[in-house]
């Protein structure tokens, strides 16, 4: 459920810019237009060992317009916000889209939304990270960083807090005029173990998400608790042993399953990837075409399900209303481990009416519009997209305990994945080796590649509510110009049969 | 059209900041710029959108602390605030025993970027350049057309409490396609990039992209292992670039490095690579035409990293030089690998058996103790038999690392300007022909 602590009307100023700017698009021939004033904030403290590296605080302030006219976009944005500068910015929207006339196929036409009139909404935080001093920022990551050097062999450790404040005001010709604020937060902590004779090195980044929440999740982490055990195991790295080549099976912590699930399926259900409007740059999908695909892929087992959401309590794309001014409402990507659904906007949805009306369901957006900045034109982001808990409330140590020859692997490390989301290859944090149900040791150098439905299909055991954990980036890019969202994937741990790993220590 | 910002109006609001500083140190940089896109997508425009923009910076310091603070108003009171904001900060930041002071006047090189049509190009412009592959792939019936034409219009200015001011202004034009087969079993991707619109021949980027994609449909499944490869400049570009990434000298001596020497210390003056194999940076050079200072306005000049497979230099912060008893190097803003006289033509006629690579997709970092990493092939992979090439293939993932590519080099070819796909910014490679390339898996995607 969303957290919506109202807040106050959006300020007067802004409003009377955004309708401005949406009526002078109007005026100018637009047939729909809306407007984005932002006010994005950035917050970094940067330290590695005993001393602060630097601190930034960034900030940036404008209004974008997206005009259509003619069945054909058009986009500008300006910093200028006076009544004359996001004017001169709506018209200069609606002339691009008047000279991009001449390379129009198909009209692009919009689905029906419902107007949000007087809509705000804020992400759930108790402690605006901007009201806690610099001082006692660095004091904790430096507390942190002596208790990650105490493990023998850690010389160098590097963290850094990293802030975000996001305030969006929206207003559309359909009526909506919608104001929203969100926080988000994200600590980092990486210590390197280095060997006595200099032949290896290891890294052990800590496990500490980021958050759409405030300074309480800092605080409630404790970091310099946290650091110490990423100390310990970026020191035990060194002496864990080189893993064999072959098949295993494999129990993934949610901490690593998280980025295998944003991959594998958060790029492969986006429509406008399977429709092949990512080609040029991030790629399409193996989920195409979307008539042979819905209804009939199988994704995985029964016990897979795909929740699409931007309503889970801290998650970072959690938000109350998207970018074409929706307020989105949770649905499943797949169902008992059917292909069901793709992430949609206003521009997209009408594109799956024949499985909609097949399916009793309304023609509607999913909510998946969003732009990184005032900046940057709007287009399909992910969602929420994480995999649910099974009905037994099994954990980590019970899938451990039913496995006979596997790989534990907790933390995300090297991520890639071919742009079509078949081919994927994924590292770790931290291996453990199980025999006959326990964990009898670390291995490092080891990295798994899939086949997606391969890979989905061997899913055999689950874990339950109590062992749900929300994984996440800042960073995920889409998009030319390419912009950056950041996202959050929940899972409960799984377990994988048979699947491929390699040895990535090589030396020539 | 002219820059968004000219030297002289750079130059003042520069001053104008510092003036406002009660810091020790103040070192202000500028950016602004005007961008243009138009994109398309399954044979149609997708979106296209111009963006004006800047950002100004302040680093404040008293002795030994520092902060940060940008905003993009460049009005005098949004200056003021964060001049004051960085200064409050300063104060509160703990000392840094890194912290270096402003460096002083500094003379630059020349490097002529900027060119007037391209500031000049217009939406109607870039419309005009996409109908070049919208028309025909729309006629062909049988393939989607996405791509995606940007110009750039640049200024960068940085300047110091100590009298130091650098500028430099720069255009940028840039178009990349992907044409693929209605069917979904061939994709084709060409692309170029010059700082001179009118140099961009999109025309032939088009041609060349449609002639890809039929010729790469149906592509056959073959069995993943060590293959010689002829990787044209995009691919080497995609995995050679990375190395720049490593150049740090202070995590080699600090032992956590490709580059460093068990010993002790780092491999300068090694031998790491084949000694046809020469990597510089040079912002003056005619290819690359790149901005002659780094972030901290430390000027740039020819900065030769490999030479001959030897580990000429590697980058010295100027903290880290003054420390070592070395020289400060500036952080590179440009790469160039330098070529050969082998043409792509030759190198296919001289292979037995391997692969010709169009580009490398999805590179990520998997061991940092050999630069080692993985990826993917995209949008054009053949097979050569017997001098000839025979047939598209399906793609691989790799895993390999530029050091050991580097060792394994065949033949060099040509450089070309890159248009870059996951990096970006002023690089130039060689066609390249390196046995031994480490293919790891097949992966069914087109």
């Amino acid at each position: 459920m969303p957290t919506s602590t109202p807040l106050p009307e959006m300020d007067a100023a802004v409003k009377e810019l955004l309708l401005e700017a949406i009526q002078a698009a109007k005026a100018a021939g637009a047939s729909y237009a809306d407007a984005r004033i932002s006010r994005f904030m950035q917050n970094f403290v940067f330290t590695r060992e005993q001393q602060i590296q630097n601190t930034v605080d960034t900030e940036t302030f404008g209004c974008g317009v997206r005009a259509l006219v003619d069945g054909t976009w058009g986009f500008a944005a300006t910093q200028k916000l006076t009544k004359e500068g996001v004017a001169k910015a709506a018209k200069t929207a609606v002339g691009i889209a008047k000279a991009n006339r001449i390379a129009r196929d198909a009209a692009i036409t919009l689905v029906p939304t419902e107007a949000h009139p007087n809509a705000s909404w804020r992400s759930d935080f108790t402690i605006d990270p901007w009201t806690i001093s610099v001082e006692d920022k660095a004091a904790l990551l430096l507390k942190a960083n002596a208790e990650a050097m105490k493990a023998p062999n850690v010389q160098f450790v590097f963290s850094a807090l990293f802030f975000v404040k996001d305030e969006r005001n929206y207003a559309s010709t359909d009526g909506s005029v919608i104001n929203q604020l969100a926080i988000k937060s994200w600590p980092i902590i990486q210590a390197t173990a280095v060997s006595n004779d200099r032949t290896d090195f290891q890294n052990r980044s800590s496990p500490t998400p980021p958050m759409g929440r405030g300074w309480e999740y800092i605080t409630e982490l404790d970091l310099p608790k946290v650091a110490r055990s990423t100390g310990e195991e970026a020191s035990q790295k060194l002496s864990a042993k080189p893993v064999d080549v072959g098949r295993y099976d494999l129990v993934l912590h949610p901490t690593n399953l998280w980025l295998t699930i944003h991959e594998s399926i958060g790029h492969a259900t986006e429509l406008d990837r399977a429709l092949g409007y990512e080609a040029n740059f991030a790629g399409t999908s193996f989920l195409a075409p979307p008539e042979k695909m819905l209804g009939n892929f199988k994704y995985g087992p029964e016990v897979m399900n795909i929740q699409a959401d931007r309503s889970q309590k801290g998650a970072l794309s959690t938000i109350g209303y998207d970018d074409d001014g929706v307020k989105p409402e949770d649905y499943f990507l797949v169902k008992n481990g059917m292909l069901r659904d793709y992430q949609t906007t206003r521009e997209q949805a009408g594109m799956l009416k024949w499985w909609y009306d097949k399916n009793g369901m309304p023609t509607k957006s999913r909510g998946c519009c969003y732009a990184q900045g005032w900046n940057n034109v709007q287009f399909q982001r992910m969602p929420n997209v994480s995999l649910m808990p099974g009905e037994r409330d099994l954990k980590w140590d019970d899938l451990i305990a039913a496995t006979d020859r596997g790989i534990a692997i907790m933390g995300d490390g090297s991520f890639s994945i071919d742009q079509q989301r078949y081919n994927g290859q994924f590292g770790g944090q931290v291996f453990y080796e199980i025999k006959g149900g326990k964990i009898t040791g670390m291995l490092k150098d080891v990295a798994y590649q899939i086949r997606t439905p391969d890979f989905w299909n061997g899913l055999d055991m689950i874990g339950g509510k109590s062992s749900y954990e929300i994984g996440g980036s800042f960073f995920d890019g889409k998009g030319q110009p390419s912009q950056s969202n950041s996202v959050s994937h929940g899972a409960v741990p799984a377990r994988f049969r048979n699947v491929n790993v390699i040895n990535t220590g090589r030396k020539a | 059209m002219s820059a968004p910002m000219s030297r002289d109006e750079a130059q003042r609001l520069v001053e104008r900041a510092i003036k406002m500083s009660k810091a020790d140190g103040c070192d202000v940089s500028l950016n602004a710029s005007i961008t243009g896109n138009t994109r398309f997508a399954a044979n149609q425009l997708s979106t296209a959108g111009e963006i004006e923009g800047s950002t100004f910076a302040v680093q404040s310091s008293f002795g030994p602390k520092h902060a940060v603070v940008t905003t993009d108003d460049l009005s005098d009171a949004s200056i003021r605030r964060a001049i004051e904001q960085s200064e409050k900060l300063a104060k509160l930041s703990p000392d840094d025993p890194e912290a270096m002071p402003s460096l002083p006047p500094q003379t630059y090189v020349p490097v002529n970027a900027y060119h007037e049509v391209t500031a000049a190009c217009s939406p109607a412009d870039r419309a005009k350049a996409a109908l070049t592959a919208l028309e025909p792939s729309r006629k062909a019936g049988n393939v989607n057309a996405s791509g995606y034409i940007v110009t750039g219009n640049n200024v960068s200015a940085f300047g110091n409490k100590t009298g130091l001011f650098a500028y430099f202004s720069n255009t940028t034009a840039n178009y990349t396609l992907t044409v693929r087969t209605s069917d979904g079993t061939g994709s084709g991707w060409v692309a170029a990039d010059d700082h001179d619109w009118s140099k961009l021949d999109y025309k032939s980027v088009s041609e060349r992209a449609l002639d890809r994609a039929q010729r790469s449909r149906g592509a056959v499944a073959i069995e993943p292992g060590r293959y010689t490869v002829i990787l044209e400049p995009q691919a080497v570009g995609d995995l050679v670039q990375l190395l720049v990434g490593y150049i740090d000298s202070r995590s080699a001596d600090e032992g956590r490095s490709p580059f460093l020497k068990p010993q002790g210390g780092n491999k300068i003056g090694e031998k790491i690579m084949d000694s046809r194999v020469s990597i510089i940076s040079d912002p003056a050079d005619p290819q690359l035409g790149g901005q002659p200072f780094d972030g901290e306005g430390f000027p740039l000049g020819r900065q030769t990293w490999i030479e001959n497979g030897v580990l000429k230099q590697l980058f010295y912060s100027r903290f880290w030089a003054r420390k070592q008893g070395k020289v400060a190097t500036g952080f590179p803003t440009t790469v160039k690998m330098v070529g050969g006289t082998t043409t792509t033509e030759q190198m296919i006629a001289n292979t037995e058996r391997g692969l010709l690579v169009t580009r490398l997709w999805y590179l990520r970092e998997v061991d940092p103790r050999t630069a080692l990493y993985t990826g993917l092939t995209r949008d054009g992979v053949f097979l050569i038999e017997n001098g000839k090439i025979k047939n598209a293939v399906r793609n691989f993932r790799f895993n390999e690392s530029p050091i050991f590519m580097l060792n394994n080099i065949e033949a060099l070819g040509p450089t070309q300007r890159l248009a870059g796909t996951e990096g970006g910014g002023d690089v130039v490679m060689p066609v390249i022909k390196a046995r031994d390339f480490n293919f790891t898996s097949l992966s069914e995607a087109v």
